[in-house]
């Protein structure tokens, strides 16, 4: 479904991407892991165009993505809970969630709101409030289902569970698999290794700009590369 | 003073005061998105006039032809503003913006004044502007009716715009986190263009009832009442609509009443203005509805 090849990115002098490719398949849980400066937000940033690579390309559903602008690839069917989460403070939750649904009809907004309160139902208690007001995990919440709200194809999550308290976190993994079962594929990135790994089907690990090793999410788990690097195992 | 006098006055101050609150809410609409001060915009008040006149004198339209046409070209010369000036200038220091709209501003200026010239003209005023009611001791042209309860509809039509539709809520985004927005699968370009046409068309419809107001017009007719405004959308705190609409009508009423409670001072009117804008900068630079600014 998408595909990145041989991504090459720059800052300035330096080399951020060096040659990443990989793959996510058709209603997957694809996981990204990797430590903080591996290059991470980096590849999520080239998939939805806000940093144009120097090198390599992004196909998606059968289409090249890699030149094309952020809201054109958006509207293509990707939605986005960005690093930070990057709600409207300034707006309500119900208009964040509406935004979310910016290029879709009126009744398929309708529609996904209902969809997103079913799944995070405290969102809807908090419907008329403005989203500067929520909590850290709700405001979390309100990111990721402002992404679902355009029934998208595939969903970017960058770090969904960043700073949140271990309940949240399990809520949030929980609802990432709910929507993966009704049919969303979804790229996860994060640093909380176990976690990411447990619920993908397919993961990559990143360290400094490069992949270093990839698998499925249980071939990952067991790796002793991987236990060493991230889940604090000697 | 007699009442008659200050009610005169008050109705003075409110009418002029409303033409500064059309022009504020470009400013503040503006910086509420590209952070800037968009020192070309007082300049839209001459286009328009021109426009309006010369719809009128060129292609003898009708006044509620021409005017709303001149309204269409002065918005459409704001995102055109935009274009060349500003947009090539997004990922820029803000300075370089800055620098910009001031060149923007001379440019259009000195483009008026080689393709006009710098006498002034006469700007025909319809007759059904013309007319003054005169109540008991008042003497109230017309104009001065109109002109506030033209601002009133123009801004119950802006704040619906932002604050109920699909555009409005992407407006709203836009100033907080650009690329959130993008990120929303919004054209922010888009959002931005439209940003300029309401600010621009407001800033037109304010210089075309500056223009029969004041009817001698000049390419440089846009500067002092642009400045004011500016003074207006910082004194309502600027970023923030409803605030703008306050500051152009506080502005108005307090320059009127200076020149009323102090004729001694009446030329003065225009330095009292600027002390105004000192003191809120020193004593309230937020404004009367600004947040603190979180930079
Ligand atoms: N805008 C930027 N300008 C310069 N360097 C950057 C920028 N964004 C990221 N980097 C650098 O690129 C590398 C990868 O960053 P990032 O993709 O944010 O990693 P991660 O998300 O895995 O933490 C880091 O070394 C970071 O310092
Ligand atoms: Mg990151």
């Amino acid at each position: 479904m998408l595909r990145a090849e041989d991504l090459h990115v720059y800052y300035g002098g330096i080399h951020a991407l060096k040659g990443i490719s990989l793959r996510i398949d058709l209603g997957r849980i694809v996981s990204l892991i990797g430590a903080n400066g591996a290059g991470k937000t980096t590849v999520f940033r080239v998939i939805v165009g806000l940093v144009k690579p120097r090198s390599g390309a992004v196909h998606f559903m059968g289409g090249e993505i890699t030149r094309l602008s952020t809201h054109t690839i958006i509207q293509r069917g990707i939605a986005v809970s960005p690093e930070g989460r990057r709600i409207f403070g300034n707006l309500t939750v119900m208009e964040n969630l509406e935004l979310g649904a910016y290029n879709r009809t009126f009744a398929e907004s309708k529609s996904g709101v209902e969809w997103v309160f079913s799944i995070f139902p405290r969102l809807s208690e908090r419907q008329a409030q403005l989203a500067g007001t929520l909590s850290g995990g709700e405001q979390q919440m309100l990111a990721f289902a402002r992404a679902l709200m355009s029934r998208p194809k595939l969903v970017l999550l960058d770090e969904p569970s960043l700073g949140l308290a271990p309940l949240m976190v399990q809520e949030v993994f929980r609802a990432i698999e709910q929507i993966n079962r009704e049919g969303t594929t979804i790229l996860l990135i994060e640093q909380n290794a176990v976690a990411a790994l447990s619920i993908a089907h397919y993961g990559y690990v990143l360290e400094t700009g490069a992949v270093v090793l990839e698998g499925t999410g249980m071939e990952l788990l067991k790796d002793e590369r991987v236990r060493k690097a991230y889940l604090g195992e000697e | 003073m007699s009442a008659t006098l200050f009610v005169q006055q008050l109705i003075n101050g409110i009418s002029l005061g409303s033409l500064y609150a059309l022009i504020a809410i470009g400013y503040t609409m503006v910086y509420g998105i590209l952070r800037l001060i968009n020192f070309a915009h007082g300049d839209l008040l001459m286009v328009a006039a021109y426009a309006a006149l010369y719809g009128m004198l060129l292609f003898s339209l009708p006044w509620f032809i021409s005017f709303p046409l001149a309204i269409i070209a002065t918005g459409a010369i704001g995102i055109l503003l935009d274009r060349a000036a500003y947009k090539p200038l997004r990922q820029a220091p803000r300075i370089s913006l800055l620098i910009s709209a001031i060149g923007a501003s001379f440019l259009m200026e000195n483009l008026a004044l080689v393709l006009i010239g710098g006498v002034p003209k006469a700007f025909h005023r319809p007759n059904c502007f013309s007319h003054v009611i005169i109540i008991g001791g008042l003497h109230i042209p017309v104009l001065t009716i109109y002109s506030p309860l033209v601002t009133l509809l123009l801004v119950l039509g802006l704040l619906y715009i932002v604050f109920k539709t699909r555009a409005g809520k992407a407006m709203r985004a836009a100033s907080r986190d650009f690329e959130a927005t993008r990120l929303m699968g919004i054209d922010l370009d888009r959002i931005i263009a439209l940003t300029f046409l309401l600010g621009s068309s407001l800033a037109a419809a304010s210089g075309i009832m500056w223009a029969m107001k004041y009817p001698q017009i000049n390419p440089f007719m846009g500067v002092l009442p642009g400045l004011k405004a500016f003074i207006a959308a910082v004194l309502g705190g600027i970023g923030n609509i409803v605030g703008a609409v306050l500051g152009g009508f506080l502005l108005g009423l307090f320059e009127i009443l200076i020149v009323a409670l102090l004729p001694d001072l009446a030329e003065y009117r225009d330095a009292f203005a600027f002390l105004l804008l000192i003191g809120v900068l020193l004593f309230r630079p937020t404004g009367i509805m600004g947040e603190p600014f979180i930079e």
